[in-house]
């Protein structure tokens, strides 16, 4: 009722003990395309969902390299995104240099959140308008994080942020108890069926549309875009045609039994 | 103390000490560039005056993009040097989304060097890989960035032993023998008896020299054991 007057400052907070403008900054983030995460014992993966402005136009890429075992996806302000991002690259590099090891997933999630915070306790300024899933492989095993515009960060085994995510969130939590023990291919079509959901009615996963990142044991940061998905997409339709009202494990033959003729 | 005053003690044999940033741990490097391979050696004895502080500490740096860079001079500025680029290659492969060329690092590197003109990496460098076109490339570095591409270059402490033999044998001045280019068997049989001959003339080359061949199939790494007195 008086959030009008309470909401054009950080810096103000309304009588119910809300600060409005975080909240508005975690409204750009479900603006932007749908990302997934989700991660096993030995492999962090991340799913997108690319955009693009025109017909004419490219897909805004929203994966982000930040290491050989650290990764991320975006979803809200892309240029939020890229100066992030250069934190965290520099975090990363300055680490190795100091301590001649690679930077552990949970410091540089902190040191992120931090920084966000800042942005929202400081007069003149705004919070960063950029959701962040960071996937990170390290002697700790897999990571999966969620950073937030409020400074705020959370760990995860699966999560999905950005528009229409819900529908992401409903398949992950149907199905995350397998995710554990899956092999690298399962967890990416897992993904993509909850990518999948996100999706418009009259709109599917292709080539040009989604991107792949990957890291894990043995597994330096990748990101699979173009004709390298048709693998994991090919795998992704056998798997939803499978799929009944039980999810199906991938590789499981549907064509029909043949029949005992004796 | 007045001007006289230190005169006076300089005859009698005062000597002023002021703490030096630079050392010279000795070794001795060559790079050769041929047809299609590079060769960078340097040999991995660390001195300090006359004493040895390693039989092992490698001068020659391995990057990402497939260059190698060879030091002498002070080990500390050499090591640190590669570590710089390591990171500016990596900063490359961030904002442009592709390996480093080798030109491209070779220009950089002069710019890295001469940004410290006046605090300069003690580091004589060598810097080889393939250019854009798969053909050996190799450059040469003063301490202060001063660069150029050339066919084969010797450089520390033996670097005045190894240069007139890699000149005869690779460049063949002074000789009036067919001008074949340099294969790979033949650059390797001079880079190991370059060393060789250096070390048994410089006491600050020997152990063992590491030699770093690097073709389109990537680098390949070869120790060579060198005399150890």
């Amino acid at each position: 009722m008086f959030r009008n007057q309470y909401d054009s400052d950080i810096t103000t907070w309304s009588p119910q003990g809300r600060i409005h403008q975080i909240e508005y900054a975690m409204e750009a983030v479900k603006q932007g395309s749908a990302v997934v995460g989700l991660k096993s014992k030995t492999h962090s993966v991340l799913l997108v969902v690319k955009r693009s402005a025109d017909e004419l136009a490219s897909y805004q890429q929203k994966l982000l390299r930040i290491d050989d075992h650290l990764g991320l996806a975006f979803a809200g302000l892309t240029s939020d995104a890229r100066v992030l991002s250069n934190f965290m690259r520099t975090e990363a590099m300055n680490s190795r240099m100091l301590y001649g090891r690679p930077l552990p997933t949970y410091r540089i999630v902190n040191a992120v959140a931090n920084k966000a915070q800042t942005n929202t306790q400081r007069y003149g300024g705004r919070p960063y308008g950029v959701g962040l899933l960071v996937a990170g492989y390290d002697d700790a095993g897999a990571h999966l994080y969620e950073c937030s515009p409020s400074g705020n960060f959370f760990d995860y085994v699966a999560i999905a942020i950005g528009a229409r995510s819900q529908s992401a969130k409903t398949y992950l939590e149907k199905h995350y108890e397998s995710f554990e023990e899956s092999s690298l291919d399962d967890l990416v079509v897992h993904g993509l069926h909850a990518l999948a959901d996100t999706l418009q009615q009259d709109k599917e996963l292709n080539l040009n549309n989604c991107s792949v990142g990957i890291v894990g044991a043995g597994t330096k940061f990748a990101t699979i875009d173009g004709d390298e998905l048709q693998r994991y997409l090919d795998l992704h339709a056998q798997s939803a045609r499978a799929r009944g009202a039980a999810p199906a494990p991938v590789g499981e033959s549907d064509a029909p039994a043949p029949m005992d003729t004796e | 103390m007045a001007p006289q005053d230190w005169m006076e003690a300089e005859k009698q044999g005062a000597v002023q000490h002021a703490f030096s940033p630079y050392t010279d741990n000795g070794g001795t490097s060559l790079a050769i560039a041929g047809e299609d391979f590079c060769l960078v050696a340097a040999d991995t004895r660390q001195s300090e005056g006359y004493s040895i502080n390693s039989r092992y500490a490698p001068k020659a740096y391995k990057f990402s993009n497939g260059a190698v860079l060879a030091t002498s001079g002070m080990h500390a500025d050499g090591h640190t040097l590669a570590k710089r680029l390591d990171q500016r290659l990596e900063w490359y492969e961030h904002n442009h989304g592709k390996k480093m060329s080798v030109g491209a690092m070779a220009q950089m590197l002069s710019t890295i060097l001469y940004q410290k003109r006046f605090f300069p990496y003690y580091t004589f460098n060598i810097l080889g890989g393939l250019d854009e076109n798969g053909k050996g490339a190799i450059y040469t570095y003063d301490p202060v960035g001063s660069h150029e591409r050339e066919g084969w270059r010797a450089a520390g402490s033996g670097g005045s032993l190894v240069q007139p033999f890699l000149d005869n044998q690779i460049g063949h001045k002074h000789q009036q023998s067919p001008q074949v280019p340099i294969t790979l068997e033949k650059a390797l049989k001079v880079a190991k008896d370059a060393f060789s001959g250096a070390a048994e003339r410089d006491i600050y080359t020997g152990d063992m020299a590491e030699l770093f061949i690097i073709t389109k199939d990537g680098v390949h790494v070869e120790q060579y054991p060198l005399k150890r007195d």
